[in-house]
């Protein structure tokens, strides 16, 4: 108890806060803790919940050839070798999973954002017969995602594979395609309602001033909505790297595989003896897609909401 | 609200006003075209070309083995492609198209697919057609002729792929390969009695064949192309025996009939042969099957029971998952919305950690902490009890709904704090002047407002939750398993992980069945969206 008490008043000493009545510079503790004290009790044991999974994780990583159940007592050891150990099992190639992940999800996101971006500049700027059935079609196809129909997707792709095997079914130029046709559906609607926040003044003055449309779209809109470019591509990543489904259905060889298939497949083989491992590779994996999605969070949160009620 | 406003005079048009703005469009759209550079114009004509080339390649395949509507709709596609990038104007489509082509061919293509297959028995023992099948079953059932010729037989390479080069007993070369029956060679050169090599071919020596030994045991190469005089194969790479199956086929009749036994196995109509007594072969072909997989998915019992508890739970789940995260979410909004607490930023930091960390990592880490024996939760937090957290029906449930708890709490924090602050204060100040109580506030003004502007997000994260396949193949896989279920579905399973492990796990692989459920799951996912739709407004401001 004695550290959630002096915890908070003593940052109350060392700044007071300039919104606080100005009757009341020293509080009585119970008056304290009925106004802002619970909140704080209610706040640590969030704290607690929301980060001893992740203490966990991290604790077992530092505690080499450890097991699920040494890895009980948190920070008993301090060793990086499991962060060695992971990188020289050739029946686990993490480097080469961790190398495909990072490669398969940043060109998806690259080419989910180009294609979105010119589907939402056509559905936002240029008026066309057939516009409005095409944003209801989308609206539509958004409500069904791509991994429903995973048994038609592993099918057509061992067809297609017997005419281009290095497109078809164990191939991650293909995984990259399907996921590329899932990307309309998902991210235009966030973009399109992005893309109309941008007064068309603006290009209608470009259009006197001589410019083309590819000049309009690629030199004056594509820098106007750069943020919910960032956070699509964002968004696109870390679904893409997520992505067990499709992944393990069309990834077949180890080397070739993602860090979900790759990791998940190692746990479920040898979960009690190798935990340290398994630990040390997920905080790897986790280091990337968390500091994105912390540097960018302000972004992501205001877009998610932007994009569902436009 | 600013929409734009290219086209803000809408009113009727003559036929000339309309004659003469389609003019100045084209003349435009030439000027447009006209005005890209030369290395715009490489670019497309390269791109083009890539495209184009692979097309008329597919083409040929596929006419070469003998199916038609693909590449008549390959070609289409492919022409259209060409008219929209090589022809001026049609602006909306030059920049439409590219994410089009795999919104059609990944999205709206494999739905279609998936429905035709799941009018059909595609699945093990049912991949492909029915001469593939018949051909199949004369190679599976192959047994050494007893008095069969000894073949000397040398083992030859081109391109990767085997073959044998056979003497025959009357002295003669012949060349075949597992897809190619035997046939004369007449340049093969001879050591000995024994035909040796062929031009274009290389020979393995002894050490190649020890190395390849288990392709080339597997190598079975047919006689004639009458599969019913069987095929030689070899054991050691240098002599080859005659293998002849043990059932015969008769076309004519469509049927097979085992020699050994005597039996006769017709076709049943349902991709299989099946004896007079039910019995069939293991290996049968794909065919269509009607309702088929819809009425075993209704109606039998050891599928039904499993399929309607699966459905059950995975409403539950869903619905469960947004009221506890949106609870919590809404709780810790309230509760960190206060002017007057300090710190809160850093709560907050440490608050989104969970969504912030990557889905399947958490479900896999989780998965190790509720494991029964070594688990941190079992272990350190209740000081070494045995709870079966993951083995047991509903503490699987149970631990799934934390773990979501877990994972979802912090969207639904960040998005209620967003929308809590966003309700003007006026109106709370207004209801506290007329003596309202915190609860009554909260109940009756900042609640209905809260609930207007998140409402879609809730159903979106019901959309997202009822399809939530990582959480529950990472953490509990499902399982424990039905015990009466003829299908490998456990009680934790949702509606997407059941087609999963019905399709892709285990030896049983039903893909008909699979796709099956994917249309139940596509109608279930079409009623929900079309009752959310009715409520919310979005169809309204599309425009």
């Amino acid at each position: 108890m004695s550290i959630q008490e002096s915890l908070p008043t003593a940052l109350a000493d060392i700044a007071p806060d300039p919104g606080a009545p100005v009757d009341a510079p020293r509080r009585t503790f119970r008056r304290w803790f009925r106004e802002t004290g619970w909140r704080h009790l209610v706040g640590i044991v969030m704290l607690v919940f929301s980060a001893f999974p992740l203490v966990y994780v991290l604790s077992a990583s530092l505690n080499p050839g450890g097991t699920l159940l040494t890895a009980n007592s948190l920070f008993s050891n301090f060793d990086l070798g499991s962060y060695i150990a992971l990188f020289q099992d050739p029946l686990r190639p993490y480097g080469a999973w961790f190398v495909n992940s990072i490669v398969i999800g940043l060109t998806t996101s690259f080419f989910t954002v180009v294609l979105c971006a010119l589907a939402a500049y056509a559905f936002s700027r240029l008026r066309f017969s057939g516009r409005r059935f095409g944003l209801l079609t989308l609206l539509l196809v958004q409500m069904f995602p791509q991994l429903l129909a995973v048994v038609a997707i592993f099918l057509l792709m061992s067809a297609i594979g017997d005419i281009f095997p290095a497109l078809g079914l164990n191939s991650q130029i293909g995984l990259i395609m399907v996921y590329l046709g899932g990307a309309l559906g998902v991210n235009t609607f966030l973009m399109y309602g992005f893309f109309n926040t941008v007064p068309a003044s603006i290009d209608e003055a470009a259009k006197i001033d001589g410019a083309g449309h590819a000049r309009i779209f690629f030199t004056i809109i594509l820098r106007l909505v750069a943020p919910v470019l960032a956070v699509i591509g964002l968004l696109s990543f870390i679904g893409t790297m997520n992505d067990f489904l499709i992944a393990s259905v069309i990834l077949v060889d180890p080397e070739k595989q993602t860090l979900a298939v790759g990791l998940y497949q190692f746990v479920s083989q040898e979960t009690a003896r190798n935990w340290s491992v398994f630990a040390a590779g997920a905080v790897l994996a986790a280091i990337l897609p968390m500091a994105l999605f912390l540097s960018l969070q302000r972004f992501i949160v205001g877009g998610l909401t932007a994009g569902s009620v436009k | 609200m600013t929409r734009p406003t290219l086209e803000a005079g809408l009113a009727p048009l003559t036929p000339e006003e309309r004659a003469a703005r389609r003019k100045q469009k084209r003349a435009e759209a030439w000027a447009e075209a006209a005005g890209a550079g030369w290395k715009v114009w490489l670019v497309k004509i390269v791109c083009l070309g890539i495209i184009d080339a692979m097309a008329i390649y597919a083409i040929l395949v596929l006419l070469a083995s003998g199916n038609w509507l693909v590449p008549v709709i390959v070609a289409i596609g492919v022409v259209a492609i060409n008219v929209v990038y090589l022809s001026p104007g049609m602006l909306p489509a030059k920049y439409l198209t590219p994410g089009l082509v795999f919104l059609f061919v990944f999205q709206i293509f494999v739905v279609l697919y998936c429905i035709y297959i799941a009018f059909t028995n595609y699945g093990s023992g049912h991949i492909s057609t029915k001469d593939d099948a018949v051909a199949a079953l004369l190679i599976q059932n192959q047994q050494r002729v007893e008095e069969s010729a000894a073949y000397p037989v040398s083992v030859l390479e081109q391109g990767g792929e085997f073959f044998f080069l056979v003497t025959s007993p009357s002295g003669d070369a012949e060349i075949g390969g597992t897809e190619r029956p035997l046939e004369p060679a007449p340049d093969a050169e001879f050591a000995g009695d024994r035909a040796v090599s062929l031009p274009g071919y290389t020979t393995l020596d002894f050490s190649q064949i020890v190395s390849n030994q288990s392709a080339i045991a597997a190598m079975a190469v047919p006689i004639s192309d009458d599969l019913n005089e069987g095929t030689l194969q070899t054991r050691d790479g240098s002599t080859a025996y005659q293998y002849i199956s043990t059932l015969v086929w008769d076309a004519d009749a469509d049927t097979m009939t085992n020699t050994t036994t005597g039996v006769v196995y017709t076709d049943n109509g349902n991709g299989s042969f099946e004896s007079a007594d039910g019995q069939t072969l293991a290996t049968g072909w794909q065919v269509w099957v009607g309702m088929d997989n819809f009425v075993r998915a209704f109606t039998t019992e050891s599928i039904r029971g499993p399929f309607f508890a699966v459905t059950l739970w995975t409403f539950a789940f869903a619905i469960l998952s947004v009221a506890t995260t949106f609870a919590l979410g809404l709780f810790l909004a309230i509760v960190f919305n206060d002017p007057r607490m300090k710190s809160k930023k850093y709560y907050r930091v440490i608050m989104i950690l969970p969504y912030a960390f990557p889905a399947f990592l958490s479900a896999l880490v989780w998965q190790g902490m509720f494991n029964q024996d070594f688990g941190f939760i079992n272990q350190t937090i209740l000081g070494g009890a045995s709870i079966p957290w993951l083995q047991d029906p509903w503490l699987a449930k149970l631990s799934i709904l934390i773990v979501n708890l877990w994972l979802g709490f912090p969207y639904m924090f960040l998005v209620t704090t967003g929308a809590i602050q966003s309700i003007p204060d006026d109106i709370q100040e207004a209801g506290r002047v007329d003596g309202a109580g915190v609860w009554q506030i909260f109940r009756h003004i900042k609640f209905p407002l809260l609930l207007v502007s998140v409402a879609p997000l809730l159903i979106s994260s019901f959309a997202f939750n009822f399809n939530n396949f990582n959480l529950i193949y990472m953490l509990t896989g499902g399982g424990p398993r039905f015990a009466e279920a003829s299908i490998n579905v456990g009680a934790s399973d949702i509606l997407i992980s059941m087609v999963y492990k019905v399709a892709f796990v285990g030896a049983e692989r039903d893909y008909g069945l699979a796709s099956a459920f994917s249309i139940i799951i596509f109608v279930l996912v079409a009623v929900i969206s079309y009752l959310s739709f009715r409520q919310t407004k979005v169809l309204e401001e599309l425009n």
